[in-house]
């Protein structure tokens, strides 16, 4: 039980960097640190006590190996590139009202109706 | 956008090869090693970000375009859906229905590696192109 | 090995406080590859050499990103005009987390222990996946065969994302012409 408690503690600094902060590029990178505990969590469920990396190979007592969940990693594989979809996504947003407003802070940007 | 010092380029040239044989290793061999289609194609990516960091991005566009990104993207997303639909000659959607042959050969397990093949294409040209867009063109304000 | 699993969730936690709390805005991107890193070596240790080297190279590719919007730009922070707001949001997260971290705890009792999990459906894919789809890699057969439909979501998801981006960034918007009022 003890990594998972640690996962939620970065879980939550993340989810209070993107609820406290004013400013934009803090805001995203409160959104990166969710997703990557978000992903940590999904494999540390999976992990199997003294168990390899789901890879068969060619040795004569392969049956017998303990081996690790693979179907959580399948998963998180996709979730990972998506993540960088939307990192991607997010900064064009940030660029856009760069450009637009002079600024990255949130109050301000708020305020000011184009 | 202007390139980077004499060292760097220097380099570039000599490691940007490797880097793309090293991706596609990784994708071919994605079902007997750990890799496969997403790993490789991010690190095709990368290679070609490499080449638009180093040398500049009017001289790197003279090798791969942004339009020649963007139809790369389309042909790897319409493969991938090819090969999905040829499943439906054996039976079902996404069937797997080349032949299995022996383990641990290169051209083994069916449609596997014709599909790693398809997403490390449209992945490694849809990073490029998302970061052609982002960070490469300048915008209105910068001097 | 699980000494040096804390070890390391313990550096991604002071990492992710650095980052959050810290006023240059490029101390705290290069703090974000930190965590992106000590993450990538948590997934060695957890048996996934799969995700480990996709997730250095994403992390690469995040952080460069990034940096392309942080470097030169002026940092415009109104210091300390907002005091009641600030200190009310600050106190109102750390009510919620408290109350998060000890309904978490009791729900993680009711979970299978770290390291024993209950193999529902991957017992089957251990035990005839390398007979039935021909490949050794078993996570590469599980994203290609046995659940292919989640592949091919993932390429539409990225393909739309992309899009979104380029159309956010489009150059060429509007005509605009003589005498308009400025369009947001």
């Amino acid at each position: 039980m003890g990594p998972y408690i640690l996962c939620s503690i970065i879980l939550l600094l993340g989810v209070y960097a993107v609820v406290a902060k004013k400013n934009l590029i803090k805001i995203i990178i409160g959104l990166l640190i969710i997703e990557y505990a978000v992903n940590l969590m999904l494999v540390l469920i999976g992990y199997r006590a003294g168990g390899e990396a789901p890879i068969r190979t060619e040795a004569a007592q392969d049956a017998a190996r303990i081996l690790v969940d693979p179907l959580p990693q399948a998963l998180i594989v996709t979730s990972i590139v998506i993540g960088l979809g939307l990192t991607a996504m997010v900064v064009a947003l940030c660029i856009r009202l760069y450009e637009k407003y002079g600024t990255f802070d949130v109050l301000l940007i708020r305020r000011l109706r184009g | 956008m202007k390139g980077m010092s004499l060292i760097v380029r220097t380099i570039t040239r000599l490691l940007v090869g490797f880097i793309l044989v090293y991706g596609a290793h990784i994708v071919l061999y994605g079902h007997l090693t750990p890799g496969g289609g997403f790993a490789g194609g991010v690190m095709l990516a990368c290679a070609l970000i490499l080449l638009v960091l180093a040398f500049g991005k009017e001289a790197a566009l003279d090798i791969v375009s942004e339009n020649a990104a963007s139809a790369w993207d389309c042909i790897g997303a319409l493969l991938f859906l090819l090969i999905a639909l040829l499943g439906l000659t054996g039976g079902y959607f996404f069937r797997n229905v080349l032949d299995k042959g022996k383990p641990f050969d290169l051209l083994s397990a069916g449609t596997l590696m014709w599909s790693n093949i398809a997403i490390g294409i449209k992945v490694g040209a849809c990073l490029f192109l998302v970061f052609l867009v982002l960070a490469a063109f300048r915008i209105r304000d910068e001097g | 090995m699980i000494f040096l699993l804390y070890l390391l969730l313990l550096f991604m936690i002071a990492g992710a406080i650095i980052a959050i709390e810290t006023k240059d805005l490029l101390s705290s991107v290069i703090c974000v590859g930190a965590i992106g890193l000590g993450l990538a070596i948590i997934f060695l240790l957890l048996g996934a050499p799969d995700l480990a080297i996709v997730q250095v190279v994403v992390e690469v590719l995040s952080l460069v990103l990034l940096l392309r919007v942080v470097v030169k730009r002026e940092d415009v922070t109104i210091a300390h005009r907002y005091r009641y707001g600030e200190v009310f949001a600050t106190a109102t997260a750390l009510v919620f987390f408290g109350v998060f971290i000890v309904l978490a705890s009791m729900a993680y009792k009711e979970m299978p222990a770290f390291g024993q999990p209950i193999l529902n459906v991957s017992q089957r894919y251990i035990a005839e996946g390398m007979d039935k789809v021909g490949a050794p890699n078993l996570v590469t057969g599980i994203l290609l065969d046995y659940r292919a439909y989640d592949t091919l979501g993932e390429a539409t998801v990225i393909f739309t994302a992309i899009i979104g981006s380029l159309v956010i960034l489009r150059k060429r918007g509007r005509i605009r012409h003589e005498g308009d009022e400025p369009h947001s």
